[in-house]
């Protein structure tokens, strides 16, 4: 099934994943909403462990990109290769049973399930125990949630929420909400982490602690992560290669020392200068 | 008494359910010499109705959906478990036994219609989901009344809107369209509503606090994130579907083998109403609230005998005050206020 596509020239891959396939490619990616062109010609490479951010004004379609890998959408053009792999006619499940998980801009949980069964709920696809099984106990039953229950007290300390494991998760403060999103999008044990503003709401100190626990993400799971986010502080400090949107299409693309002295991202985000 | 401090707040609760409903059967047994007949004879009405209570919870409150059509299984289960009783007759004499198989063949045909009603019904939300149900228990009702079966020497005849099942020597119809079943073996027992009850809960409690059981709730929580982290929403919306329906049918076919005659018209959208009454009463998700509120709101008809033709009426003011008070947030807050006292104290002894 799976096939290898030649890497393109203009992709962002940091030097340590050059050699390895790359875990994302977009290619001539498009959608349109009845005329509407949300999301035109992106073409978008990541590596196997990058860091990558997708920027851009309000309503330049960042989000729909993201919408459009996790096939909340189904493209009406080009292509988006999960490992080589080609995610052309899955769903939403079937593409996060293949790798790709994701947060939301606006909190998505599990609010009446406790913390711990919200990261439970998330290891659905690691479980094999069917429903009589779960009804009448049986052995395979108690094996896999005791291996579930441990995994997730585990990726829950990461984060170092452990203590919460049984509180509501509608009852948490809005930045261990934001954390637990992370940790249940996690435990679907992806190889692509997409985070959608996941600083949107945080102050100075809490910005900084996330930062700490994407690049702990990254170095522990050997994952990559694309990330939307308007604090171009974090973007800059631990993006490795940020991709700007505007209009729905890639305006540039690159390095963070590139993209702060690329002219276009300038006008994007600051207007043209009146000319004298 | 360790033990049960280490166990969940749910856990807990799911224990104190089973007992309670286990206390009450004994009580009851003990006290059966002295009970008046009219509530002795409500005893399996009311065993049947806490099964459908807490399998109707199952779907509103744990799965989310507003279903009107639950007494549209529960006909189901009333009716093909007397078939089945019906036919058994010869073959297994011990009634226990021919019950059991019965509400197990009630139960089958209730989880099949539900599959069936669940393939349309599921890919809707919300209000269209709840009409649909309700058009699925009408739909039911009238194919019953309509629907003639009979039992002679070379096995079942069916046949619908008019009696041509032309049985031989000796047969019997055992469902007559418009006239329902007559002549139905008396076999359901207290004890039997009991087990039922006890098999009930068990199937909920597990499912809910398993792999299913999270999936489900995660679905009603939130649907979009659901799908984002692989759940597979029609697999798991059907699971808890089917089993609520397959639950009801039992409950059927243990309500209808404790009346000599029984027609499809005793399962209408009252019915279904009435049982939802029971779920949001109780409390969505809470299954002991769903078997008190089943209990007490079936006794209470009878216990307001003296009110004669006032009899309804009262009973609607009742429903209406007592919806009125648990909803109060005076109330609650003053209740909350009496457990935490309560539990503050119990910790307070354990310090010491």
């Amino acid at each position: 099934m799976a096939k290898l596509v030649p890497i393109p020239s203009d992709s962002l891959i940091p030097e340590r994943d050059i050699n390895k396939a790359p875990i994302l490619e977009c290619i001539n990616l498009g959608i349109t909403f009845g005329g509407l062109k949300a999301v035109e010609d992106f073409n978008l490479t990541i590596g196997r462990t990058e860091i990558a951010g997708l920027i851009g004004p309000n309503g330049a379609g960042k989000t729909t990109v993201f919408n459009l890998l996790t096939k909340v959408y189904q493209p009406t053009k080009g292509t988006i290769l999960l490992d080589g792999m080609d995610t052309h006619g899955m769903d939403t499940i079937k593409v996060n049973r293949a790798g790709i998980a994701r947060t939301f801009q606006n909190i998505r949980l599990f609010q009446d399930l406790s913390v711990v069964d919200n990261v439970k709920t998330a290891m659905d696809n690691q479980m094999h125990y069917n429903m009589w099984e779960g009804i009448f106990r049986l052995p395979r039953y108690w094996r896999e949630e005791r291996t579930a229950h441990e995994r997730a007290l585990e990726l829950l300390s990461l984060f170092h929420m452990e203590e919460l494991a049984k509180v509501r998760a509608g009852s948490l403060p809005y930045g261990a909400q934001r954390r637990l999103e992370i940790v249940r999008a996690l435990a679907t044990n992806p190889s692509l982490l997409l985070l959608d503003e996941p600083a949107a709401g945080m102050n100075p100190s809490e910005t900084a602690e996330l930062m700490e626990n994407i690049r702990k993400i990254r170095d522990t799971f050997q994952i990559a992560v694309m990330l939307i986010e308007h604090d171009m502080n974090l973007v800059m400090n631990i993006c490795e290669g940020i991709c700007v949107l505007n209009f729905g299409r890639v305006i540039a693309k690159g390095s963070p020392e590139d993209i702060q002295a690329n002219p276009a991202v300038i006008e994007a985000y600051l207007g043209k200068k009146k000319e004298a | 008494m360790a033990y049960f401090k280490k166990l969940g707040k749910t856990a807990r609760r799911n224990y104190l359910t089973y007992g309670l409903v286990i206390l009450a059967f004994v009580i009851l047994q003990v006290m059966m010499g002295s009970l008046s007949s009219s509530l002795k004879g409500m005893l399996v009405p009311i065993c049947a109705y806490v099964v459908m209570a807490v399998s109707l919870n199952l779907t509103v409150g744990i799965l989310g959906e507003l279903s009107l059509g639950h007494a549209g299984f529960m006909s189901v289960g009333a009716f093909m478990g007397v078939v089945a009783a019906a036919s058994l007759q010869e073959i297994i004499p011990f009634a226990p036994v021919r019950l059991a198989i019965s509400m197990v063949v009630g139960a089958a045909f209730a989880a099949v219609a539900g599959f069936l009603i669940g393939i349309p019904v599921l890919r809707l939300k919300g209000d269209y989901l709840a009409i649909v149900t309700l058009a699925f228990g009408e739909i039911i009702k009238t194919i019953f009344t309509n629907l003639y079966v009979g039992l002679d020497g070379s096995g079942l005849h069916m046949s619908l809107l008019e009696d041509k099942t032309d049985l031989a020597e000796g047969g019997k119809l055992i469902i007559a369209g418009p006239m329902g079943m007559g002549g139905i073996q008396k076999i359901s027992t207290f004890s039997a509503g009991f087990v039922l009850v006890m098999v009930t809960l068990l199937i909920v409690f597990n499912l809910v606090k398993s792999r299913d059981g999270r999936a489900i709730m995660a679905i009603r929580d939130n649907r979009i994130a659901a799908e984002s982290i692989g759940i597979n929403i029609t697999k798991y919306k059907m699971i808890a579907f089917v089993t609520s329906a397959a639950l009801a049918g039992a409950a059927g076919t243990l309500f209808a083998m404790n009346y000599s005659t029984i027609v499809a018209t005793k399962f209408d959208f009252n019915t279904s109403i009435l049982v939802l009454v029971f779920v949001v009463l109780g409390g969505l998700g809470n299954m002991l609230g769903s078997i008190i509120a089943a209990a007490v709101l079936t006794i209470l008809p009878e216990a307001l005998r003296q009110f004669a033709d006032y009899r309804m009426l009262v009973y609607a003011i009742v429903l209406i005050l007592v919806m009125l008070a648990t909803n109060n947030p005076t109330l609650r807050a003053y209740l909350d206020r009496f457990k935490n006292k309560f539990r503050r104290r119990n910790s307070k002894k354990e310090a010491v």
